[in-house]
């Protein structure tokens, strides 16, 4: 009795060595613990833009309709006419994906040039450049707004334009030229994180592939050109991503240097402040409406490129 | 010992002597630089002198260009002592960010690790982590959060709002014993999550870059020691990404620059107030006290932060 008692023991103990229940209690537990987190998560992210996209189908009665929760009874497009025409979405649209466009590509070329500079055409200060490079950003860009105002509205570097009879300089103001300029001097937003992060990518490319090019009669640029540049393609995409939606939804430059040009940055605040006042809810809705005008076009192009830009935080070469 | 050939950087690649190919790697360095460089004089050393300079003097815009003439500390001197706003603004933005930092960096290494874990639907879950980054504008940000307090009151039955609020998480910790500052500090961050998720895409990007560069033989040799994930954590996962808590501490306060409410003050002065100088004046003394607080972070934490090589 007392034998079977103890070897049917001795049986659960060996069992639970075997299969370990708590160790896998305590992983499901995990799991199910992570799901929630995760899922929790995504929602509060994608809230807003469920919440969004649920307004701007509406129609205004469906607003005040407590039977109407996500789905709307009544879908409509009006909300989007009316937004998009005082947006001037058509024209403020073109403005932005514009800029934002041809900043990105000027950004992309000037930073992954003196990036390649400073990860392999090693000079006497290039470090301290590089160092100079990274310190760029740490300066508020409120620090230097008066200058660069006054800069881009009597443009005149050393006095060049001066000698031939300019006068005080051009106004450069309420054109692309103030967005081109800091894009092809790699002075953009953010481009000293731009610089670094593609001078990791660069120094994690083996030395012996840009060597073999060299044996192989490729000059440097080649070299950059061929085997560089195809290498770091992920930190490329992320980099493109990064200075696009940072343009795009820049309104401190648009701000400071555009009043003519419209942009949609700056559409946006003044369309809440000229419809809230005459029909506060339907205010709201348009502002909602407005918003997910606004942040589509990025949405979209996320979608496009997400595939890379996830994968690619792998290869990034970010840290190291 | 070899001879190494002598970088003569004064040496101009002309006449006709070939160059050896460092040197003349060094030589292209340069060029591959200058367009940078170039932005940098012009675009950023020049205008940052100018603007010191500016705080300074007295400008005075015209038609016929502007002037300045030297006004010393006055500037300066109006803003601690007469100016309405200023230093409150100061300390309340200060005093955000000293809110904001822990819970963006903390939350940040908490969604990294999350992310990096293998389960299904991850590709879907980091997709989603990221679209912050992109929707991370001051335009939006702001109404999203009182939206959703809005709505939250909405379809809870407006009583007090209890979907995306903490109450019941406040009674637990006060409950089991935490001091009454700390639990207000957690629940405060519980309800402003949205704020944090959306400033903290670009470091969760780099603590996950950091994760995946942590060797997994270092976890396998673990495991066979018998370790359970949660030491694993604090021994191996911990020490490898500190350095980068290092970075994401300085990248945070870079970030908030863009949507602390002194920069609306300064470019207001500037623009509606047209008093260019005192607006200088405001963001120097911003760009001061935030490069101390960069400095003691940097100073404090790189003492602790643990490196591999």
């Amino acid at each position: 009795m007392k034998e079977t008692a103890m070897r049917s023991g001795r049986a659960a103990a060996r069992l639970i060595r075997q299969k370990q229940p708590l160790n896998k209690l305590s992983s499901a537990a995990w799991v199910l613990l992570r799901a929630v987190l995760v899922t929790g998560l995504c929602f509060v992210i994608l809230y807003p833009l469920f919440f969004k996209l649920s307004i701007s189908f509406k129609a205004r009665g469906d607003m005040l309709d407590p039977t109407v929760l996500w789905i709307p009874k009544h879908v409509t497009l009006d909300n989007f006419r009316f937004a998009a025409s005082t947006l001037r979405y058509a024209e403020t649209f073109t403005n932005s994906l514009v800029i934002s466009l041809l900043t990105t590509v000027l950004q992309i070329v000037s930073c992954s040039l003196a990036a390649f500079g400073f990860a392999r055409l090693k000079f006497k200060g290039s470090g301290v450049l590089f160092a100079l490079a990274v310190f760029t950003i740490v300066v508020p860009s409120q620090t230097l707004m008066i200058p660069t105002y006054l800069n881009y509205r009597y443009f005149d570097p050393a006095g060049i334009i001066g000698w031939f009879g300019g006068g005080q300089g051009l106004n450069l103001l309420d054109s692309y030229w103030p967005f081109v300029l800091q894009a092809i001097t790699g002075m953009g937003i953010k481009s000293g994180l731009i610089i670094f992060i593609f001078r990791q990518f660069f120094r994690g490319i083996p030395k012996e592939l840009e060597e073999a090019a060299y044996i192989d009669g490729c000059g440097v640029f080649q070299t950059f050109w061929r085997i560089m540049l195809p290498n770091a393609i992920p930190a490329i995409i992320t980099g493109f991503l990064f200075s696009f939606v940072w343009m795009w939804n820049d309104n401190y430059y648009a701000g400071l240097l555009l009043t003519k040009i419209k942009v949609l940055t700056t559409t946006l605040p003044m369309m809440w402040t000229a419809t809230q006042f005459e029909d506060g809810l339907y205010g709201y809705m348009i502002k909602n409406t407005g918003e997910l005008l606004f942040i589509a076009p990025i949405v979209i192009l996320y979608m496009f490129v997400q595939r890379y830009f996830t994968e690619s935080i792998e290869r990034t070469g970010l840290v190291g | 010992m070899t001879m190494k050939p002598a970088r003569k950087l004064w040496k101009l690649p002309i006449g006709g002597r070939s160059l050896s190919l460092s040197d003349k790697k060094s030589w292209l360095g340069v060029l591959f630089v200058s367009p940078w460089f170039i932005g940098f004089v012009f675009l950023f050393a020049v205008p940052l002198v100018q603007s010191l300079l500016y705080s300074v003097n007295t400008l005075e815009v015209g038609l016929e260009g502007f002037d300045t003439t030297f006004a010393g500390l006055r500037f300066y001197d109006e803003l601690f002592t007469e100016h309405a706003t200023y230093t409150r603004l100061l300390v309340e933005s200060l005093v955000d960010l000293a809110i904001n930092i822990p819970s963006i960096v903390v939350f940040s290494l908490f969604a990294a690790t999350l992310l990096n874990q293998k389960f299904r639907g991850r590709v879907l879950a980091r997709a989603i982590f990221f679209l912050p980054v992109l929707l991370a504008t001051n335009l939006i940000t702001v109404e999203q959060s009182s939206d959703m307090a809005m709505v939250a009151q909405n379809v809870s039955g407006a009583d007090g709002g209890g979907a995306l609020k903490s109450t019941e998480l406040e009674a637990l910790l006060l409950q089991s014993g935490f001091g009454s500052g700390i639990t207000s500090y957690i629940t405060g961050s519980v309800n402003r999550i949205y704020e944090i998720i959306s400033h903290s895409g670009v470091q969760i990007l780099i603590f996950l870059a950091g994760l995946q560069s942590v060797s997994p033989a270092l976890y396998e040799a673990a495991k066979i020691e018998g370790t359970t994930g949660y030491e694993a954590f604090w021994k191996i996962t911990f020490p490898m990404v500190s350095p980068l808590i290092l970075t994401n501490l300085v990248y945070t306060v870079i970030d908030s620059y863009n949507y602390n409410k002194l920069s609306v003050l300064i470019s207001d002065t500037a623009f509606d107030a047209l008093n260019f100088s005192l607006s200088a004046a405001m963001s120097w003394v911003y760009f001061a006290v935030t490069g101390i607080i960069l400095l003691a972070l940097v100073r404090l934490v790189s003492t602790k932060v643990f490196y591999y090589d």
